[in-house]
């Protein structure tokens, strides 16, 4: 115990103070502070995004025409593998892990992450798994071509032979992938139920841990059941077992089983983080207390448990037995009842407040609305009769993108720009977060609404080339998708401008209750000067009650006139 | 606040005890959680060889009426009598008995490298190989999987077995003796799921 502290302070000593501008080297070090690792995190998974995003407008760009004129098939499939598993492991899951290390510590009143070096260890796992992604593109015969998920007999073809081969890379970039995940898990939930600060009771908790709390349990309990599969399914490509190889007696649907039982629970890994962050930014820009905080917080844990039972609604068409199709099909239902409890709780807590629309505020709301869309297709998805007609087409395309882009993604946006002069420091420019979130918003719509009626058309996914009745909708989803690829440029000119020679606004420039804001912009070391002491639960806007002992909340009852207003500090 | 308050802010912290005291119950904490996970695995591969067994016609490959008893049930009355051995060394660490715990801890360590020389025979003389269908590939997945875990288990003995021979290293708490101890009791308990799955149920 004596030589891992002595270690821990000369870690410290190596560490220059974060936040501070002039020190940007410390984000290329074995840094264990997490507000370091967090924007690591952030910052690498944005620069797979654009990737990733690169990837999809290649794809929209042959799908301009009917015909596969712009690549050749086989490039094509390994685009949208690669799409879908960088925009998954490389982006949406990393930056809300980002997300949740930056705030987490400081929402509860934690120094740091109950392990800070293995915390460090998660992150450099992230440029490993990027690069053999990446790499897969030069060995013979490409990347992977079976989707992100892999489904044998497809990815246990082999054609060219080669032991090392792009469905191989792709496995081994997975299981790294699932390794920093599951150290990432196990750090969250031991820093969550031990490291709450003195007084922050679990109905004290802001919304946002409770839903980082229920998105990494559920990591716990689903990824392993991943690495099984995929574990069995190298071995098969390997070695030549038949697991899943149905020509040498093997069953391919288990590796089904498998793959979804973590994949659609993954799903609520990345949307629950989004809800908590939603709950986090509602109250302040509407002044208001989150409405039915207790029920939005237990509702996350209920999403954990619930989505343990809906994974077989992705193999309706797989030769499901009537009993499983019956059961699975009631309990996604069942998935909106806690997800419902959420958006009437969000409706609930703007209606009547003082709103002001900024872009966090904008984006939140954007995204809210988008999951009310995405979320009814999705009931849609769930019953069995429309399943099996849709299954497998464009439908499935644009319900999963509005989730993910029009919800998850905008909801990572929401909080960048809310967490922004925390992290910084300094304040974003207005205008051009505006511009941003109008991109987002039209492009999102214009990309994935017309996939909607493309599948019930039904033109199936994964196609490179299709039929011409098909071409209006697809001409407007390729046009939306170059606008999301444009929207991008904004967002970066606006983080980096305004991180070099934004406005210095202060601690708490939104006069937003939680324990993040009481500290400094951007905080030190350890966080806190001293342990807070937590005396009330969060969101107590317009009630006047301090947060904490000894420290008065400053001008937390109305919202400033001036966003940018300066503030003592 | 400057950098150098925060330097000394930290030392401060760091000796304070209370702070030692909770990292070690972090760490407890943070590693049950990770065991529970790591039996995840293990479950899915378990309702794996559930579902292939109940559903493949021939699950015998060709030659193999079943799997030799005998051996394998010695193996497991020494791994699962090695738990008992590990906790008679944990609690001899507790009272401070230092050759006590080395001695008990040594013989941890043969036990589970008995199992593991068991194994590798009971490996050498089976009719089929991991590409024998079904049967073949799920005996070797879960047998080596497991197999893996006691090799784990046995060299994370050895290495609190030599730092045992720091001065002082186990004065101030021995979370490392504890983890593997935990972690022998769960390579066990797997170990009595998995015999029950293929050896008792043929």
């Amino acid at each position: 115990m004596t030589n891992i502290s002595l270690e821990s302070i000369e870690v410290v000593r190596g560490q220059p103070r974060p936040g501070a501008p002039d020190n940007w080297r410390r984000f290329f070090t074995f840094s264990t502070d997490h507000k370091v690792i967090g924007i690591q995190y952030i910052v690498t998974s944005f620069a797979f995004f654009l990737i990733g995003g690169t990837f999809s407008m290649i794809m929209r760009g042959e799908l301009i025409t009917p015909d596969a004129d712009l690549v050749d098939r086989t490039v094509y499939n390994a685009l949208f593998t690669m799409h879908g598993s960088i925009m998954l492991f490389m982006w949406t899951f990393p930056v809300l892990v980002g997300l949740g290390n930056y705030l987490v510590p400081l929402m509860i009143g934690a120094r740091d992450m109950a392990f800070p070096r293995l915390n460090a260890a998660s992150f450099w796992m992230i440029p490993v798994v990027g690069i053999l992604m990446l790499a897969s593109f030069l060995v013979p015969g490409g990347p992977s071509q079976s989707g992100w998920w892999a489904y044998p007999p497809v990815s246990l073809q082999n054609p060219t032979g080669n032991l090392l081969n792009g469905q191989v890379l792709w496995i081994l970039a997975v299981a790294i992938s699932g390794v920093s995940s599951i150290m990432g898990a196990v750090n969250f939930v031991t820093t969550i139920f031990r490291m709450r600060a003195p007084g922050m009771t679990w109905f004290r908790t802001p919304a946002f841990v409770w839903a980082v709390l229920g998105a990494q349990l559920i990591q716990l309990y689903g990824l392993p059941a991943l690495t099984g599969g995929a574990v069995m399914l190298l071995l098969d490509i390997t070695i030549g077992t038949s697991f899943f190889a149905p020509d040498r007696g093997g069953n391919p649907i288990l590796y089904q089983h498998f793959f979804w039982f973590y994949s659609h629970p993954a799903v609520y890994v990345m949307i629950l983080p989004v809800f908590g962050m939603y709950s986090e930014i509602l109250p302040v820009h509407a002044r208001k207390p989150l409405f039915g905080y207790r029920v939005i917080a237990a509702s996350s844990i209920l999403i954990t448990v619930i989505s343990g039972f809906v994974w077989v609604h992705h193999m309706f068409a797989s030769a499901t037995p009537g009993w499983m199709r019956m059961f699975f099909m009631v309990t996604t239902m069942l998935v909106a009842v806690p997800s419902g409890i959420k958006v009437f709780g969000w409706v609930a807590t703007i209606w009547g407040g003082k709103i002001r629309f900024t872009t966090p505020m904008l984006f939140a709301l954007g995204g809210i609305s988008n999951w009310v869309f995405a979320g009814i297709t999705g009931i849609f998805l769930g019953s069995v009769p429309i399943d099996i007609h849709v299954n497998n087409t464009y439908f499935v395309v644009g319900h999963f993108h509005y989730v993910l882009y029009g919800a998850i993604v905008m909801g990572i946006y929401a909080g960048i720009y809310h967490w922004f002069p925390k992290m910084t420091g300094r304040m974003y420019y207005e205008g051009l977060g505006k511009l941003h979130f109008i991109l987002t918003y039209v492009g999102t719509a214009l990309t994935f609404i017309p996939m909607h009626p493309l599948g019930l058309m039904g033109m199936p996914r994964r196609v490179a080339s299709y039929d011409l009745e098909f071409a209006y909708w697809n001409v407007i989803a390729s046009i939306g998708g170059f606008l999301l690829g444009m929207s991008t440029l904004p967002f970066i000119l606006n983080m980096v401008s305004s991180w070099i020679r934004g406005e210095k606004v202060g601690n708490n420039p939104w006069r937003a209750y939680g324990l993040e804001w009481l500290t400094s912009s951007p905080p030190t070391v350890e966080n806190f000067e001293e342990t807070p002491i937590v005396i009330s639960g969060p969101y107590s806007y317009g009630r006047n009650q301090p947060l904490v002992e000894n420290t008065p909340n400053p001008g937390l009852t109305d919202f400033p006139e001036s966003l940018t207003q300066q503030q003592p500090s | 606040m400057t950098a150098e308050r925060a330097i000394a802010q930290d030392i401060e912290a760091s000796v304070r005890e209370h702070q030692e005291h909770d990292e070690a119950g972090n760490s407890k904490f943070g590693f049950i959680v990770f065991l529970l996970s790591e039996s995840v695995i293990f479950l899915s591969f378990f309702a794996g060889y559930i579902v292939y067994k109940t559903t493949t016609p021939n699950w015998y490959p060709a030659g193999v009426t079943g799997l030799e008893t005998r051996e394998p049930l010695i193996n497991t009355i020494v791994l699962v009598s090695s738990s008992f051995v590990i906790y008679v060394a944990e609690r001899y660490l507790h009272d401070k008995k230092l050759w006590g715990f080395r001695l008990f801890l040594l013989a941890t360590i043969a036990m589970g490298s008995y199992f593991l020389w068991g194994q590798a025979v009971e490996w050498r003389g089976l009719p089929f190989t991991y590409q024998s269908g079904l049967f073949g590939g799920t005996f070797f997945l879960l047998t080596g999987f497991h197999g893996l875990h006691v090799l784990t288990g046995i060299l994370l003995q050895a290495l609190m077995l030599g730092r045992s021979f720091i001065p002082g290293n186990y004065d101030n708490g021995f979370f490392g003796v504890e983890a593997t101890s935990l972690f022998w009791h769960f390579v066990d308990v797997i170990w009595i799921v998995l015999y029950t799955l293929i050896y008792v149920w043929q």
